[in-house]
């Protein structure tokens, strides 16, 4: 008999459904929870960068806007430090979470975000990354949540050589990876689940 | 010279663990399932970095959901059970001070939500909505009221098998995970669609949480166990120039 390898395998994913604002957004599902719905905030005080907005919908395959979904961003700050356990190059801005939770407005399918924009962080080699926030959707019909980055259409030179944008297969489609610029600090990012415009998602 | 022991890059994810996302008897994947490859990356800082929630941010009925939602003095309607477990890594260790979040319909099986119209009542004790931290060794507990099971649009007469959603952090963005926690022995689980994405009976296992007689409390609260596992870094004890930068 050979040795077995004993390790465990992730648990499987199963869909959020319609009804993930109860558990992770119960004060947008208007039941007063918590002091507040969790990444609703992503500034508690005073910031360093520059404040923006991004905003957008998720599209399905008909490009109709999900009501029903909820939208989370990891990023790091301006100076591109994580506020997390295994940041271990610096101390990130204690006035910012970096975790944004957002739901798909119920008739719009609209959601928000207000934070700022990301510093560099670098890529497993050293080179350094675009300044990228990463997006991960899940809903009702996504039976695991689809893992996605949004990246700056003004940050043209640092995209061309982002580690990630070059190495894509399909150029044409890096577009989809690109949140444009729609007014003074506002982009817009909208995730097209299927179509010929479909996002880029990874398996990261 | 010693090595010291270093954490890589996460595990590439098992797909074949994994539902696909073109599922066409559960009808909501089929607009909604992205048709191209996922594009595979190693991951980098951004994916090995989560947020920090800390035990402070919890209230004390967080894991209650008995009372959490309910008047003073009253709790909600249903089987009290209590559901407890451990969030481990695929190697085996304890995830700590992670966040877990639930949500559940009530005993009769009706979600407190605006878009639900199941016609079953609503219990005026119930929120359906909790939340806890993990312990240091990844342990953690919840009390609640068994789910209901409750029938939803997809083919003409599909109904869900009491199930209970999870919702979970680690601490790499990478591990962030969504599931359902079913109850052994309930026949609903086999004719489910949503359950039916799962590629093989031992995922189906993976997400039945089985009585635990020894967790009960006498005269008080039936106890189930549900462990869950999220994705695991590689572990070296060799430098390796091209981590952790
Ligand atoms: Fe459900």
């Amino acid at each position: 008999m050979v040795q077995t390898l004993n390790y465990l395998k992730e648990s499987p994913s199963q869909t959020a459904g319609p009804y993930v604002h109860i558990g992770c957004a119960p004060n947008f599902a208007s039941m007063k929870m918590y002091d507040g719905d969790l990444g609703a905030c992503m500034k508690t005080g005073p910031i360093k960068g520059q404040e923006i907005t991004i905003t957008g919908q998720v599209l399905d395959g008909t490009g109709t806007p999900l009501l029903d979904a909820m939208i989370e961003i990891w990023q790091p700050d301006a100076a591109g430090l994580f506020p997390s356990v295994n940041e271990t190059r610096g101390q990130a801005d204690p006035n910012f979470t970096g975790f944004g939770r957002a739901a798909s407005d119920m008739n719009t399918g609209i959601y928000e975000f207000e934070t700022v924009k990301p510093g560099v962080v670098p890529w497993p080699d050293g080179r350094m990354q675009a300044p990228h926030v990463l997006f991960w959707i899940v809903a009702r019909g996504i039976n695991i949540g689809l893992h996605t980055r949004m990246y700056f259409s003004d940050e043209k030179n640092a995209n061309a050589e982002d580690p990630i944008l070059t190495r894509l297969e399909h150029q044409n489609r890096v577009p989809t990876l690109l949140a444009k610029k729609t007014a003074d600090g506002v982009y817009g990012f909208d995730i097209r689940l299927q179509g010929p415009q479909e996002t880029v998602f990874f398996d990261i | 010279m010693s090595l010291i022991k270093k954490q890589g890059g996460f595990i590439a994810r098992d797909r074949n663990r994994q539902p696909d996302a073109y599922t066409p008897e559960y009808k909501s994947s089929v607009k909604r399932s992205p048709n191209a490859a996922l594009v595979s990356f190693p991951s980098s800082i951004s994916e090995e970095t989560a947020p920090m929630f800390g035990h402070s941010m919890l209230g004390e009925l967080d894991n209650d959901l008995i009372h959490n939602y309910a008047r003073a003095g009253e709790s909600a309607i249903g089987p009290r059970i209590i559901v407890h477990g451990r969030v481990l890594d695929e190697h085996g260790n304890g995830v700590p001070n992670t966040l877990v979040e639930v949500w559940q319909a009530n005993a009769g099986g009706r979600y407190r939500h605006k878009k639900e119209s199941y016609i079953a009542p609503l219990d005026p004790n119930f929120g359906g909505c909790g939340r806890t931290i993990t312990d240091e060794d990844g342990s953690y507990e919840l009390l609640t009221i068994q789910p209901g099971a409750y029938p939803w649009p997809n083919r003409a007469n599909d109904w869900r098998p009491a199930h209970i959603h999870f919702s979970l952090f680690g601490s790499g963005f990478a591990q962030r995970l969504i599931t359902q926690m079913y109850f052994e022995g309930d026949p609903l689980i086999k004719l489910c669609p949503i359950v039916g994405v799962l590629k093989s009976q031992q995922s189906v296992d993976a997400l039945t949480a089985l009585l635990d007689m020894k967790h009960t409390v006498p005269m008080d609260s039936l106890a189930y166990k549900f462990d869950m596992v999220l994705r695991g870094r590689r572990q070296t004890y060799f430098e390796n120039r091209n981590e952790g930068k």
